[in-house]
């Protein structure tokens, strides 16, 4: 009902618009047209001041609203996010210089050379100086904009330290899954022919390579404060990507072809409630690449801590391939049939 | 501002006979017109301008309403809506847009607008009306393609409007439509039949878009009166002859993009599959590569960001230096600028891609020749604030929506140098930033061209004018709202808010913008009925509005004001005038206006 209401008020506004609108016309032609411009011309000029005036005070009041509530205003939680974050400053205050002179000028002007009865204009068509002006100042800041951005992201692809710690994220509609390399610091290899969720295969590892005896999965990524981190990201059925907001870092996450992303965490989950003042304080991994109806529900964890927490988490995992195998034992037939039946090789139980 | 200066057609002179190249039509004797030679397949340009402009309006109130309906559910998420259960039934059950449902509305919503109605409704309707008007010609080197062109347009309209009622709903993967989520059914409702029809409709679309593309090329190149030389062509032909070149280079890339994921669809290749489990289903595509798909797609799809903006550029280039009673500043920088977009957006592609895995070193490359294109722009930009300076500016509702272009395209080209940046765009790839930088540069300043371009060439379209007062309302209102609504979402998008999601609300990071969600969707509601103020204005005025009385309202130079104020098919009733001049001699030697039709006095002084 009250659509109808609201449809029935549209309707109205529309239609004294209109009169209005149609009234001024025959106004206008009445009072004579150039009269009539020129009052038309005066209000717009005027407007036109009063947008830029309005305009600057409400891009201030929106940054008082909202500033508090973006990651400029808590720091960046890996290394990289700190470089980012200095990047965006500047680039920021770059743009922000230019965004003033020209919109000030351009609306100034406006007011400035409205219509007036009196004014010859310059006839003005070029001045190679201005212009030459106007090409070289924008190169010269750009340049130091490229350089500083170039020289931060070759720091941020490049590649990881050697004793950074490696973690497999996986997507898939619409959930992330995690894979440590246990002891041996050695991922097992994979084949997504050998994908068996229902048998404890989810990521379709192949247990006969042995690296992959002593990898763990999880649901959640733990890591460890100040200790590089290398992610190792794939995807099983469509593109999603690994969004890292509070690091400022994200990557996408494409089947059939694994890509990787390093960090260095500065903060635990703890430290990080601290600094935000929020208790809830959650560090999130979005999924930031359009990947079907539960894209926005895709999200996932991860915890920060001390060494010492993370090795008493990693204690209480057991790998995926000893809890395989004892929920096979008791029929290890059945077990061989299904894992099996896409390779060639019986199932060697290497040790 | 009265036209009595000019000579032309009627009256000439035997010595400007010789020039015209199409002495065999034209003239006074009109053909015998039906309704359907006349206004349905007409090969007069300016007939299927106005087809391309009616057509797009139609689609812009379609895709506009799309963006209303997805903006209820993000600016009041925890809100029923009864009326769309009964509009839309399942896919609105219990009042609530499903989120199949709301994906669709996106993509529909960004196919619509960038190819439908800123590709097909702005540059299919005035390089159609202006081309031959402002180089002096009867019509488009090939009428009957020109025709086509219209045709397959509607053709690829129909495929797509028809695909928004397939029980499986239209394509639903974003208007990029990724692979692999837009090769498997199996991955989403969206990719099920709506997304063959995408491809068919995407297909058609690029074959009307070529044949107007060559057709544009070809006329600009060969059909300029005597005297029109290249450097005399107003920037509204530069601009739409770039766009062409633009669009001619590199939609047959899209066409290759789109035929592959159709095979990957229905013949089982693997051009954009490989090793892939959907749903517990394992595939058998190994050896391809999405992201080749992302290449082919944005081969074009950056390309496209210009065909879309260029057009707008032109257009508002040639207003404010009608509007500023001055000329164009530096009219060969601005050439030279438009010429050095064009190149640099086919170096630039890979810049939508820095986060899929690309190789950094290559994305070096990209990052460099992305940020090249501002100077370009900026070069553009102080040109137009120029031109303002020492001005006399008659603020038409045209001019209004040319500055309003101006403030916008510095705005949103501004974000493009935080984006462009690949260190940047790690952090804020695919969040609201993005969204707010495009839909400024692109989605709002190229309307606001195509706003301007339609309020200043309508008394040549119609021989009539808009309502001024509606034209104000609807000008004030869409800059204020437009910045109201996309200012704020930098704010969301620095704080890593992702794009193409129904619901924050179970996210610990992104869910403290509810309040300025549902500003943005109530200013987004009111900007969209102004909107539909003036499609009321357009197609009331086309009957009723005030009737042009003089040959030249506008006081302007070029030459589609030499043309009578209803011009028939063939433009000119006599010879078709010859130019001596630029477009620009504005306020030169104490006089207001010298037209390109004015021979070039003896004590003129020189530019």
């Amino acid at each position: 009902m009250s659509g109808y209401f609201i449809l029935a008020i549209l309707a109205l506004a529309f239609v004294v618009t209109f009169q209005i609108a149609k009234a001024s016309e025959y106004v206008s032609v009445l009072k004579g047209e150039e009269k009539s411009f020129r009052q038309n011309n005066k209000i717009n000029a005027f407007l036109f001041i009063i947008f830029l005036v309005l305009g600057l005070a409400g891009a201030w009041w929106c940054n008082e609203l909202f500033y508090h509530k973006t990651l400029l205003a808590q720091p960046a939680a890996s290394e990289h996010g700190e470089k980012i974050d200095f990047m965006l400053f500047i680039t920021i205050a770059v743009t922000g210089v230019v965004f003033l002179l020209t919109q000030i000028l351009l609306f100034w002007f406006a007011y400035k050379y409205q219509f007036s009865e009196k004014r010859t204009v310059y006839y003005f068509p070029h001045n190679n100086k201005l212009e030459l002006l106007w090409t070289v100042v924008p190169a010269i800041f750009l340049t130091i904009l490229v350089g500083f951005g170039l020289f931060y992201w070759f720091k941020i692809t490049g590649d990881a330290p050697k004793d950074a710690q490696i973690v497999e994220i996986t997507g898939k509609q619409f959930n992330w899954m995690m894979r440590y390399p246990g002891k041996d610091n050695v991922l097992g290899r994979k084949n997504y022919r050998l994908t068996d969720a229902s048998n404890g295969n989810a990521l379709g590892v192949d247990w006969e390579d042995g690296a992959s005896h002593d990898d763990i999965e999880a649901t959640e990524m733990h890591l460890v404060v100040g200790k590089p981190v290398q992610l190792v990201i794939n995807a099983q059925d469509v593109i999603h990507d690994v969004g890292l907001v509070h690091f400022r870092l994200k990557m996408d996450a494409v089947p059939g072809i694994p890509t990787t992303l390093w960090f260095t965490p500065l903060y635990t989950t703890a430290q990080m409630k601290e600094i935000t003042g929020n208790k809830d304080f959650v560090y999130e991994i979005s999924c930031d690449q359009m990947c079907g109806s539960g894209h926005y529900s895709m999200r996932g964890v991860i915890v920060v801590e001390t060494q010492a927490e993370y090795d008493a988490w990693i204690a209480s995992l057991k790998p995926q391939y000893q809890t395989v195998q004892q929920a096979s034992a008791p029929a290890p037939a059945a077990a061989d049939s299904s894992a099996v039946a896409a390779t060639t090789k019986p199932l060697a139980q290497l040790k | 501002m009265s036209s009595e200066t000019i000579t032309h057609g009627h009256t000439a002179e035997a010595s400007v006979h010789s020039h015209d190249s199409h002495e065999a039509h034209g003239h006074d004797h009109h053909h015998e017109e039906t309704f359907l030679t006349k206004y349905v397949f007409t090969t007069d340009h300016k007939m299927i301008g106005k087809q391309f402009l009616i057509t797009g309006i139609i689609w812009a109130i379609i895709g506009g309403l799309f963006s209303v309906l997805f903006r209820l559910q993000l600016g009041y998420p925890e809100m029923t809506f009864p009326f769309l259960e009964d509009l839309f039934g399942k896919w609105a059950a219990g009042g609530r847009i499903s989120n199949e449902f709301y994906y669709a509305l996106v993509t529909m919503h960004g196919t619509i607008l960038v190819f439908f109605v800123l590709t097909a409704g702005l540059s299919g309707t005035f390089a159609n009306i202006l081309i031959p008007l402002q180089i002096g010609a009867r019509d488009m080197a090939s009428g009957f393609l020109n025709m086509l062109s219209y045709w397959f347009f509607f053709l690829a309209s129909v495929v797509m409007f028809a695909s928004l009622f397939i029980q499986t709903g239209p394509a639903a993967g974003g208007w990029t439509v990724y692979p692999p989520l837009s090769a498997l059914g199996q991955a989403s409702e969206g990719s099920k039949l709506g997304m063959d029809f995408w491809l068919i409709s995407m297909a058609f679309f690029i074959v009307s878009s070529l044949l107007g593309g060559l057709n544009y090329i070809s006329t600009i190149l060969n059909l300029r009166t005597k005297g029109m030389s290249m450097t005399r062509m107003p920037l509204t032909m530069w601009a739409i002859f770039f766009t062409a070149v633009l669009g001619v280079l590199s939609f047959p890339v899209l066409l290759s993009g789109a035929v592959l994921l159709l095979f990957d669809r229905n013949l089982g290749t693997s051009f954009f599959l490989s090793e892939i489990v959907v749903k517990g289903e394992i595939l058998p595509n190994e050896g391809g590569s999405a992201i080749l798909y992302q290449h082919l797609f944005w081969f074009l799809g950056h390309p496209e960001v210009y065909i879309i903006l260029l057009p707008a550029m032109g257009m508002v280039s040639e207003i404010l230096s009608v509007n500023s009673r001055k000329p164009i500043f530096g009219y060969l920088a601005m050439v030279g600028s438009l010429f050095a977009i064009c190149i640099l957006a086919f170096l630039v592609w890979a810049h939508h891609m820095f986060v899929t895995g690309l190789n950094p070193f290559l994305g070096a490359f990209f990052v460099l020749l992305t940020l090249l294109i501002a100077v370009p722009s900026a070069i553009k930009v102080f040109n137009w604030l120029t031109t303002l300076w020492k001005g006399n500016i008659r603020f038409t509702p045209a001019m209004l929506f040319a500055i309003g272009f101006v403030s916008l395209f510095i705005s949103g080209g501004l974000t493009g140098i935080f984006l462009g940046n690949s260190t940047l765009d790690i952090h804020l790839h695919d969040t609201y930033f993005v969204i707010a930088h495009f839909h400024i540069v692109m989605g709002v300043a190229s309307f606001f061209g195509m706003f301007a371009g339609v309020y200043h060439w309508f008394p040549k379209m119609y021989g009539r004018y808009l309502n001024n007062t509606m034209a104000n309302i609807h000008f004030w209102v869409t800059l204020v709202g437009s910045y109201l609504i996309f200012w704020p979402m930098h704010y969301s998008g620095l704080a890593g808010m992702p794009r193409r999601y129904t619901d924050w609300s179970n996210w610990q990071s992104f869910n403290m913008f509810a309040d300025m969600n549902r500003f943005i969707s109530t200013v987004a509601m009111i900007v969209f009925a102004v909107q539909l103020l003036f499609v009321f204005n357009f197609f009331y005025s086309i009957f009723k509005g005030r009737k042009v009385t003089t040959q030249n309202p506008w006081g302007a130079n070029t030459l589609e004001w030499t043309t009578p104020i209803n011009p028939g098919h063939g433009n000119w009733p006599g010879d078709i005038p010859e130019v001596h001049r630029w477009a620009y001699d504005y306020g030169k030697d104490g006089r207001d206006f010298i037209p390109q039709t004015e021979p070039v006095g003896a004590n003129e002084s020189k530019h």
